[in-house]
């Protein structure tokens, strides 16, 4: 296939890929666009095979079977609360991919007669940097979320100064490769130590955070890949990375503006470490006692209320509950409660999560109240019903400066008369931080797994 | 094309997609952030391209082919499974007609 000819075919793709992304921004037709950039990578897959398969196509098929597999299989199988880290999964590899091919092409360019262009060479290390970072990153994010590590932050004296000698160390070998030093293995020690600050950098940011971090990453990703475009000479890896590069840097802006925290606050503030004056001030508030009723007592409280708020956190979707809260609400709606959801932007483990969760239980939209519209509401709702949220109730983010969450806007559910709280045990929740809306007088605690304690007020309720 | 000329017209379309990126999705609710890192996420599985160019190259040695043929390996499992995640979410707002109109009518408001 000529140059010309694989270029104009390149650029359908880079269309469908424009239109997938446009289509995105719409629940309605969200699904047909990413059906559409689908396609458009099949169209880019197919010219590139036919274009260079040559004698290797039968590896190149073997390759794409191994990874295609891998990736169908994970996707397919993994529960609708994994799927951050399953993002998480795929981004990383993408981002290993980026390192690899610049590793493979400082080998092809080097031993080239005449030192390898200077932009070239940039643009090697710079995707191979880039690349090793976002892989390390996003393996440690992954491992997080699936709990294979500790979610809460990591930290050590002179963390920021072995991170910023290694990000130098990586930074100076790839200068000496650009400035004309011809030795490969310069390539290797940056890619190890991009490796290693990879992890480094995302270990002292708390799981809380890791929506972020996964955005953040996920920019990092695409541009290494426009990188990778420019090594090859590529167009649509230089188009379709730097769409990614752009849009996943406004979408990390955006959600820490959720946050109502800066971006450098989440990398580097090792979000969770608990000021002295917050754990003095928490240690003040904790004389008071917890209330834990009986899920008898709860449904009472429910079945005769008038208005009762559903707020949906992490625990919701580990407890894979929403199909028995839905339930629960229409049980309460049949008793002539009035009944909606409270959903904070940043529930659960990524911005939107609650939604998805709620969606896939048929919940009616109009009953889903973003925060904006739902903490006005809180004053004349008789009970709040709290399933696995912890810091996004938390009212030390609007009562306590020393709070490391103060500041970040979150759903005033003690306004409510009263609170009901379902959660697996007193633990502190995932940013490890303490909530005194548990002390809170107006507050119960249903303990357990929110699945069973919802299922349980199921069956009270309908016994009332 | 020179190598000069080449590379002023890679910068181009690069500053480009930049602007490109950012409007595209600048007006996207809450609601679909979870969807749209995951679709951008399949998106940025293009780099199965640049590997598959890297394994296409002729007089390749065998360090370059493994390197090469990894590449593929990881970038086949971005795509594939980039895709099919954003397909699984996705699927979950397609249920109700109705109800998706009133949903697309708040978007305008919110942002």
């Amino acid at each position: 296939m000529s140059y010309n000819l694989s270029n104009l075919l390149y650029l359908i793709t880079i269309v469908a890929f424009i239109l997938a992304l446009r289509y995105l921004s719409n629940p309605a037709h969200a699904r047909r666009g990413n059906q559409i950039g689908a396609v458009g990578m099949l169209l880019a897959v197919v010219v590139t095979w036919i274009k260079v398969g040559g004698t290797d196509w039968w590896a190149m098929a073997i390759a794409m079977i191994i990874g295609g597999g891998f990736g169908a299989v994970a996707a397919r199988k993994v529960k609708m609360t994994a799927m951050p880290q399953m993002v998480a999964l795929f981004n990383g590899v993408g981002g290993g991919a980026a390192a690899l091919i610049g590793l493979a092409e400082i080998h092809r360019v080097l031993p080239e007669p005449g030192a390898p262009k200077v932009d070239i060479s940039l643009a090697i290390v710079l995707s191979a940097l880039i690349g090793s970072v976002s892989f390390a990153g996003s393996m440690v994010a992954f491992a997080k979320l699936q709990e294979l590590i500790g979610g809460r932050p990591i930290t050590y004296l002179g963390q920021q100064f072995v991170n910023g000698a290694l990000f130098l160390g990586a930074l100076g070998c790839g200068i000496a490769l650009t400035s004309g030093v011809q030795d490969e293995w310069l390539l290797w020690v940056t890619v190890g130590a991009a490796l290693l600050f990879g992890v480094l950098f995302v270990l002292p940011i708390g799981g809380a955070d890791m929506p972020v971090v996964i955005s953040l990453l996920n920019a990092f990703t695409g541009l290494a890949v426009a990188l990778g475009g420019f090594e090859l000479e590529n167009n649509v890896l230089i188009v379709a990375g730097m769409l990614v590069g752009a849009s996943g840097t406004l979408l990390t802006l955006m959600m820490a503006r959720a946050m109502n925290r800066s971006v450098a606050n989440v990398l580097f503030g090792a979000f969770g470490q608990v000021t002295a004056e917050a754990a003095a001030v928490a240690a003040g508030d904790g004389g008071g006692s917890v209330r834990s009723a009986s899920a008898e007592d709860v449904a009472v409280m429910l079945a005769y209320a008038h208005k009762v708020v559903f707020v949906p956190g992490y625990g919701l979707a580990v407890a894979q509950a929403q199909h028995d809260v839905r339930q629960l609400a229409d049980l309460l709606e049949a008793k002539g409660v009035e009944v909606s959801y409270a959903i904070h932007p940043v529930a659960g483990r990524m911005p939107g999560h609650m939604n998805v969760l709620l969606a896939e239980a048929n919940v009616p939209y109009p009953q889903l109240k973003e925060m904006d519209d739902a903490n006005p509401e809180f004053s004349r709702t008789d009970v709040a019903l709290v399933v696995g949220a912890n810091d996004v109730v938390n009212p030390d983010a609007r009562n306590n400066p020393g709070s490391p969450i103060y500041g970040m806007p979150i759903l005033d559910v003690d306004n409510a008369q009263a609170v009901v709280v379902l959660k697996r045990s007193m633990n502190p929740g995932f940013a490890g931080i303490e909530n005194p809306l548990f002390y809170n007088p107006k507050t119960v605690m249903l303990f357990g797994d929110a699945k069973q304690s919802i299922d349980q007020l199921i069956q009270d309720v309908k016994t009332l | 094309m020179s190598h000069n000329t080449l590379l002023v017209f890679e910068v181009t379309i690069l500053v480009l997609a930049i602007f490109l990126g950012i409007e595209v999705i600048s007006k996207v609710p809450t609601l679909l952030h979870t969807p749209l890192m995951s679709g951008t996420n399949a998106i940025h599985g293009i780099v199965i391209v640049g590997a598959m160019l890297v394994m296409g190259l002729p007089h390749k040695s065998t360090y370059l082919w493994i390197l090469a043929f990894a590449a593929v390996v990881l970038a086949s499992a971005n795509v594939v499974g980039g895709f099919v995640v954003t397909d699984r979410m996705l699927e979950m707002f397609k249920k109700r007609e109705p109800a998706k109109k009133v949903d697309a009518s708040q978007d305008g408001k919110g942002t």
